[in-house]
């Protein structure tokens, strides 16, 4: 079994030899390392991806925007990827962001965890209909795990979750009323002698 | 009194960097405090007359076992190698997390002795090989079996009876990536175990030389004196590998640097020193002298920082005897200065790692803080403005911006990765072929481009608009946010000029491990020997924590 830090050493490296800046290739080097650490194909996918690269050309998208549509050819998804992470504090007031035609949409991935990250909030990526809830760069919940190469996402949108509970205010109260059966009620004295203020705070 | 840390513009020379010394913040030391406690035990050793076969060594503490696994070998005399390019070793060795089964030894057995071309698992932590110091072994061998102790003069001259080529960890090869081990509180300081192979290792070639001596003349064979073991340590060859190191861990070298320059703070903000302390940096003063002394290279440039070094110290030395007096408030704070006005930097570091020996209490907790979590600071703060970007280079990065790449002698060299080891190297841009390949380790002028480009836009522009346009500037981008965090995390000059000694950087890196007697070989390799009179293993419970000036 190859070792992660072999893992990120081979993708940086051979990310230079595909012709990204050192800073990128590190950048990919990181991602690859977190999608195999999470279970996705990153190796995979990029070893795909370089081998396509040599033969076809792919559209950088340097400015994110609400919806982003290629020009000709499919968007990298490295570039993409790194633009939306380096872009992300800007673009966390639009509600969903979509692109059409990413390649090799795996790859894009890494950055979207990473941003949610860096934003502190949840996002949700959709790529034809696989979702990846990436959770603060910790953790990622998908219905589509294992699936190998993927070779496009032709429908790619991301969604901003905002920081709100998962529940209604009835549910927590339920739990936090259960919760108080842990505690003691205090007999006066304690309640006066006890930490902070007590009850009295006029000095 | 308040007392400045030192600046990093001046401490992270390379001249400065490459004159430090072991200290008591140093690995190898580090771990023997830390480990002492340790049961140690020595649990199989099935070695043939001639000392081939296989040996086994383990520290324990509660359910935690450490097992190193040795593989001696029959190596003919023109296999014998010291340079990382070799393939076969007289010994070949791993670090096992827990004990190892039957299968895991098979295993081994085949891919341990194969080093680099091998493959290892997620249950191995490190992997090293070394070569028998033949001259020294084959000598010590011969005394013992005719029942005397070896010529302590040869063997202290040479120092060890093995010679390491490289020590490999943190994932390499496949070895056991460092976030599976990285919460274990007995190993989160730097190289723990590496320090503990290269320790176990030394022990290895005590009991290895007795066992083939015995084998030789069972009925007159006596064993290596203790006394002697002690003074033997394991040496080391280094090259370009480790160099890089440096550079590519800012965070890391900050912290090991921060942690030396704390340190040095402090203590020269003691008012009143105490007598004891005093008298204890006085005879670990003196006592080093003869680590100085003892001291042989070939390297005429070694030879003349140790005969540098040596005046020095004596002139110190005189000093502190004849003009000064410890009952001067802030001391230590007077001798720095007096250091730095009348002593060459071998000297000042010198001392200055002296310095750290009475104090314990100003040491210890700042061991704890010389690891990094390096991923935490690997995101660039895209936010962040081009005139603020600006200002962080200006700043930290003030004497950088004066160098001039356009001349030819400031732009002499490239680092590359070679085809044939995967190691790093160095070569003459003008002279060799690859420089397209270079590695990102010309920092320098990749700061001072990035200090001309930055120029080129508006100062209000965010970073992250910066980079849609100069990804080729990324990496020191990412390393300019770092220092404005981390101001030791960089050294300040150029790596890849006329006149680098790339053993710098490898002195640097090795005085934190703890080596002694720098022996350069050429300003790309070196030879080093490590653990020379530290306590034996059966010693560890109960130890003179100044060994390394006994």
């Amino acid at each position: 079994m190859k070792s992660l830090s072999e893992i990120e050493t081979v993708s940086k490296r051979s990310s230079r030899a595909a012709g990204y800046s050192w800073g990128v290739a590190e950048e990919i080097g990181k991602n690859i390392r977190m999608l195999e650490m999470f279970g996705i194909c990153g190796i995979k996918n990029l070893n795909y991806y370089f081998r396509i690269k040599k033969k076809k050309q792919f559209e950088k998208l340097n400015l994110i925007s609400t919806k982003n549509k290629i020009k000709k050819w499919e968007f990298c998804p490295i570039i993409a990827g790194l633009n939306f992470l380096d872009q992300v504090r800007s673009l966390e007031t639009l509600k969903e962001i979509k692109f059409e035609k990413i390649a090799y949409p795996l790859l894009f991935l890494p950055f979207i965890s990473r941003a949610s990250e860096v934003i502190g909030k949840k996002l949700e990526l959709n790529i034809d209909n696989r979702l990846f809830l990436l959770n603060y760069n910790i953790s990622i919940y998908s219905n589509s795990l294992n699936e190998g190469v993927v070779n496009i996402g032709n429908s790619v949108s991301i969604k901003f979750q905002e920081n709100i509970d998962s529940f209604k205010v009835s549910e927590w109260e339920e739990l936090y009323k259960l919760s108080q059966n842990t505690f003691v009620e205090e007999n006066e004295n304690s309640k006066n002698m006890g930490a902070g203020a007590g009850l009295t705070d006029n000095d | 009194m308040k007392v400045e840390l030192r600046d990093p513009n001046k401490i992270m020379k390379l001249s400065r960097l490459g004159s430090f010394h072991q200290s008591k913040l140093s690995f190898l030391r580090s771990f023997l405090r830390e480990f002492k406690d340790w049961e140690y035990k020595r649990d199989l050793f099935d070695l043939n007359k001639f000392g081939h076969g296989l040996a086994i060594y383990s520290f324990k503490k509660d359910d935690r076992v450490y097992s190193l696994i040795c593989f001696a070998n029959e190596l003919n005399e023109d296999e014998r190698s010291d340079r990382v390019i070799a393939t076969k070793w007289d010994a070949a060795f791993t670090l096992h997390d827990g004990v190892p089964s039957k299968n895991d030894i098979e295993r081994l057995k085949n891919e341990v002795p194969k080093q680099e071309v091998g493959r290892l698992s997620y249950k191995e932590l490190t992997l090293s090989r070394a070569n028998k110091s033949l001259r020294v072994f084959n000598h010590v061998v011969e005394s013992l079996s005719n029942g005397v102790q070896p010529d302590t003069e040869l063997l202290s001259k040479v120092g060890y009876l093995y010679r390491t080529t490289a020590v490999y960890g943190s994932g390499k090869f496949g070895l056991a990536d460092r976030f599976r081990i990285k919460n274990r509180e007995e190993i989160y300081g730097p190289f723990r175990l590496e320090m503990m192979l290269v320790y176990l290792v030394r022990q290895f070639t005590f009991d290895q030389v007795n066992h083939v001596a015995k084998s030789k003349n069972p009925k007159k064979a006596v064993n290596l004196d203790p006394e002697i073991c002690r003074k033997l340590g394991i040496g080391n060859s280094t090259g370009l590998g480790m160099a890089p190191f440096i550079v590519n861990h800012p965070t890391l070298l900050n912290n090991w640097i921060y942690a030396r320059e704390v340190a040095l703070k402090e203590i020269r903000e003691i008012k009143h020193v105490k007598t004891e302390h005093s008298n204890l940096f006085k005879l670990c003063l003196n006592k080093s002298i003869k680590n100085i002394t003892s001291w042989n290279t070939d390297s005429k440039y070694q030879q003349e920082k140790i005969k540098i070094l040596l005046k020095d110290v004596k002139i110190f030395i005189d000093f502190l005897e004849d003009k000064f007096n410890f009952s001067n408030e802030f001391a230590f704070n007077e001798i720095y200065l007096w250091l730095e006005k009348n002593s060459r930097e071998e000297c000042v570091e010198y001392v200055v790692s002296m310095m750290m020996e009475p104090y314990d209490d100003i040491v210890n907790p700042l061991i704890s803080k010389m690891s990094s979590e390096e991923e935490k600071y690997f995101n660039i703060p895209t936010h962040r403005t081009v005139s603020q970007l600006k200002a962080i280079l200006e700043e930290k990065y003030s004497k950088i911006l004066n160098i001039d790449f356009s001349k030819n002698k400031n732009n002499q060299n490239f680092w590359f990765i070679s085809k044939n080891k995967e190691e790093p190297r160095l070569a003459d841009r003008f002279e060799e072929n690859g420089s397209e390949l270079e590695q990102p380790l010309a920092i320098a002028r990749d700061i001072k481009k990035l200090y001309e480009t930055l120029s080129l836009h508006k100062n209000s522009s965010t970073i992250d608009r910066f980079l849609s346009s100069n990804s080729d500037l990324r990496h020191v981008i990412r390393r300019a946010f770092i220092i404005e965090k981390f101001p030791y995390s960089e050294i300040q000059d150029n790596t890849i000029g006329k006149s680098i000694m790339p053993i710098d950087m490898l002195r640097l890196k090795l005085s934190f491990f703890g080596a002694l007697k720098f022996d350069p070989k050429s300003d790309k390799w070196l030879r080093i020997c490590m653990f020379q009179g530290a306590p034996l293993p059966d010693q560890l419970k109960n130890y003179d924590d100044h060994w390394v000036y006994n």
